[in-house]
């Protein structure tokens, strides 16, 4: 049945994921419901202070099925993996599918950005890649949504009134026309739908 | 092709044709970094592609001038990382202390800040007037600016953060003087720095160095890159030597890894073995 509600989904080769102020329970919700075995690479900033050390990416991976890791300059990226943008450094995607990092300016007021992070998996990836704005107090992102759907990419939004803070999912759809926008706890089921129409490989499992 | 790829190949061209007219040489940078310096840059020249920039771009050295400092992105700032500041002042000084005199080079130095949170420390740990510090980047314009030691003062509640957390013992307003919105820093921290252009995609090596930091450089570098500013930094660094790489950076993986040890896991900071 799920498979029929979304007939053309090309095929998705990537999530990115922008998230701020509220970030940690989020992410708690978001990627814990993911399987160990979720079929495309996950790429998440967090907004999160230039000192906070690399403490998140280990309290995400003891919490979640998925593995999680900090992202690192030259981290291929592959499927199945959570790669958190690393405190006081941008994450980029090259064109060999292979992570970057950058110590540019902050960019929207903030560094990692996740504006950087949409824009440049958005070249990447394509059509193939669903961004997704989650909880946050700012318009970090709204730039990057703007990308993903230019490159034909499918964009998700927090509903603003499920979000705890809800200043970064309004931003995003005053920027774009969402392809989603729904409550946290309903998004693992429909990356999991979107990610089983994708691969064929696969089991539409979770009816 | 995609527009995007149309895209790339414009860079590819624009960046061979700044090789060829200027001698600056960027093919060997990573890609996704400077394609964004270069399209703001672009956002902002008024131009509409990079094709129509480029027969500009060869002829106007000016225009080219504002290319470069739109590659180059200098942002840096004093006792950034204060963890690794403070490594430096407990782990690496009681070594460097053995040597009657020492020979720093700070490769990619941006404004200079780097260079004179390391001369602080120095001299906080008594060891003025014992080292010289080489301080390089390929941005001239921005090497004045280093040079002249002169920073806004909206900065320095930042920095004083920073150096406390780095383990700094003096007050760090000893530092330097406020004259309006700048803070000029105080002519003892300059006594022994040089600082002077440097291409680590070109130039050779520095002989003889005790210790050798090029931090958030050459995450901007494609591997092949990487590998020759990795030997470069090598080749300069005695025996016993510390190479300080940015806190994302590691040698693991690198054919020179062998010869190196993490003084402190995470630290990034190496230290070359001997023989
Ligand atoms: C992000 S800053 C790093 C500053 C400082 N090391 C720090 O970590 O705070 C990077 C610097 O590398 C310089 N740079 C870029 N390409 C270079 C090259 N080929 N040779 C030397 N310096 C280069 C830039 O001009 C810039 O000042």
């Amino acid at each position: 049945m799920a498979e029929q509600t979304i007939p053309q989904t090309p095929n998705l080769r990537a999530v990115a994921i922008g998230v701020s102020s509220g970030g940690v329970r989020a992410l708690k919700i978001l990627l814990g419901a993911l399987p160990e075995d979720f079929p495309l690479p996950v790429l998440v900033v967090q907004h999160i202070s230039p000192e906070a050390g690399n403490g998140m990416a280990r309290l995400l991976d003891n919490y979640c099925a998925i593995r999680v890791k900090e992202a690192d300059e030259q981290d291929e990226v592959r499927p199945a993996t959570v790669y958190l943008a690393p405190p006081n450094y941008h994450l980029l995607v090259e064109r060999e599918g292979r992570l970057a990092l950058s110590a540019d300016p902050p960019v929207s007021f903030a560094r990692p950005s996740v504006d950087v992070l949409f824009e440049s998996a958005a070249e990447v990836f394509g059509a193939g890649l669903v961004g997704i704005v989650l909880t946050g107090a700012n318009f970090d992102g709204a730039a990057g949504v703007r990308a993903i759907k230019a490159h034909g990419g499918l964009v998700i939004v927090q509903d603003p009134a499920d979000a705890e803070t809800p200043q970064m999912p309004a931003a995003a759809l005053a920027a774009v026309k969402a392809d989603h926008v729904l409550a946290l706890a309903a998004m693992p089921a429909l990356l999991r739908r979107l990610a089983a129409a994708t691969a064929p490989r696969a089991e539409a499992a979770d009816a | 092709m995609t527009p995007v790829e149309v895209e790339d190949v414009e860079i590819r061209l624009l960046l061979e044709g700044v090789q060829q007219v200027y001698g600056y040489d960027f093919r060997d940078y990573a890609a996704a970094s400077i394609k964004r310096r270069l399209t703001q840059w672009l956002a902002e020249s008024g131009f509409d592609t990079f094709s129509q920039a480029q027969s500009r771009l060869l002829r106007d050295p000016e225009l080219f001038f504002s290319l470069l400092q739109g590659i180059t992105v200098n942002v840096t700032e004093m006792f950034r990382d204060p963890s690794f500041f403070k490594a430096l002042r407990e782990q690496v000084v009681p070594f460097l202390k053995t040597y009657p005199f020492v020979k720093i080079w700070h490769a990619g130095c941006a404004s200079g800040e780097e260079a004179y949170s390391m001369a602080i420390l120095l001299n906080e740990e008594g060891m003025a007037g014992r080292y010289r510090m080489y301080a390089t980047d390929i941005d001239e314009a921005v090497l004045q600016k280093a040079a002249a030691g002169v920073m806004p003062m909206a900065e320095m509640q930042k920095y004083t953060r920073n150096y406390q957390k780095a383990g700094g013992k003096a007050s760090f307003a000893d530092y330097y003087t406020a004259r309006y919105d700048r803070a000029i820093l105080s002519a003892d921290l300059k006594q022994s720095i040089v600082f002077a252009p440097h291409n680590l995609a070109a130039d050779a090596e520095f002989g003889e160095m005790n210790m050798v930091l090029c931090r958030n450089v050459m995450i901007y570098f494609k591997p092949a890159l990487k590998e020759r500013c990795l030997d470069l930094f090598d080749n300069s660094l005695l025996s016993g030597g510390f190479l300080c790489l940015g806190l994302k950076e590691t040698l693991e993986k690198r054919k020179m890894s062998a010869r190196y040890d993490e003084l402190v896991a995470g630290t990034r900071i190496y230290r070359k073995r001997y023989g």
